[in-house]
């Protein structure tokens, strides 16, 4: 009954802080909200006996990916002024295709109760169940090609982000080791045969 | 004791708010990249709760993976955004319609 009630509260500030996420003027201000948002998922996470996964959502999202993106918000130079002043004309749709969404989603769950599966209450855990522990097993035993392959993804993408961003500056002018070192004498010294002082 | 229906629900909901903002926010593309974040998370909840209702583990993996990728693609994407506003000086998606001839 507490993990309801705390699921409740925790799920309408996300719900609000979504809306926040969508409706805010400021682009720094819908990144600070999506980390409440991420924060707030990261609990009902934990509450839904997913303890590696709300931590991980923690560690990554709001340690690694909102850090990237307030950092670009506030590189970018973007005039928030004017930001959002043309907006009213596309609310009819928006409502529109969001509550159909909702409509359709909650038809499905709520109405058709998922065939009857919707009212299943979560099977108790076994004494002793460490969820980092069973999701370490199946990742490094029945899913150790996958993640090798996610390995991959995020090295493709490390390396795809630093190409994308690399600016050759003109002008500049770096020193280039390898030709300092493979100088050679003749290279620099060039001796002169002058004819000294003899009348023509 | 929370039921499978309440976060389910909760997830459709977080997802039409993600689609109403994509509707939405034609001003900044930075806002869409965090709309479709959103996304990814309402689908993950999705996946959490299925794993903890059925007792398989194997969707907890796959949102493993959706973290993954997501994190790929906001490294990608932002460089993408950081060049775009180098060449434009406007990361309006309005302004960007190159594409349209």
């Amino acid at each position: 009954m507490f993990a309801t009630i705390l699921f409740f509260i925790f799920a309408a500030v996300l719900v609000g802080a979504a809306l926040g996420v969508v409706l805010a003027r400021n682009p720094v201000h819908s990144a600070l909200l999506l980390v409440l948002c991420f924060f707030n998922s990261a609990v009902i996470w934990l509450l839904l006996d997913a303890e590696f996964l709300g931590i991980v959502l923690v560690l990554v999202y709001v340690g690694a990916v909102m850090v990237l993106f307030l950092f670009v918000v506030m590189m970018l130079d973007i005039d928030t002024a004017q930001f959002r002043k043309d907006l009213e004309g596309y609310w009819p749709v928006t409502v529109a295709v969001a509550g159909f969404v909702v409509f359709a989603i909650i038809n499905v769950i709520v109405v058709r109760h998922l065939g009857g599966a919707g009212l299943k209450t979560a099977p108790a855990l076994p004494a002793g169940y460490s969820n980092t522990r069973t999701l370490g097993i199946a990742l490094f035993t029945r899913y150790a090609y996958p993640a090798q392959l996610a390995a991959v993804i995020l090295l493709v993408a490390s390396v795809a982000a630093i190409i994308l961003t690399l600016r050759q500056r003109t002008g500049r002018k770096p020193q280039d080791i390898a030709s300092q070192v493979a100088v050679r004498a003749k290279d620099r010294v060039r001796l002169v045969n002058m004819a000294s002082g003899k009348k023509s | 004791m929370i039921s499978l229906t309440q976060v389910l629900v909760l997830s459709g909901i977080l997802f039409s708010i993600a689609v109403a903002g994509v509707f939405l926010n034609r001003k900044n593309i930075i806002v869409l990249l965090m709309c479709i974040e959103l996304m990814l998370l309402a689908v993950n909840f999705n996946f959490v709760a299925f794993s903890r209702y059925w007792g398989d583990i194997g969707g907890q993996i796959f949102v493993f993976f959706i973290l993954t990728v997501a994190a790929a693609e906001a490294a990608i994407g932002l460089a993408i955004l950081v060049v775009l506003f180098r060449e434009r000086r406007s990361i309006n998606v309005e302004d960007l319609d190159t594409l349209q001839g």
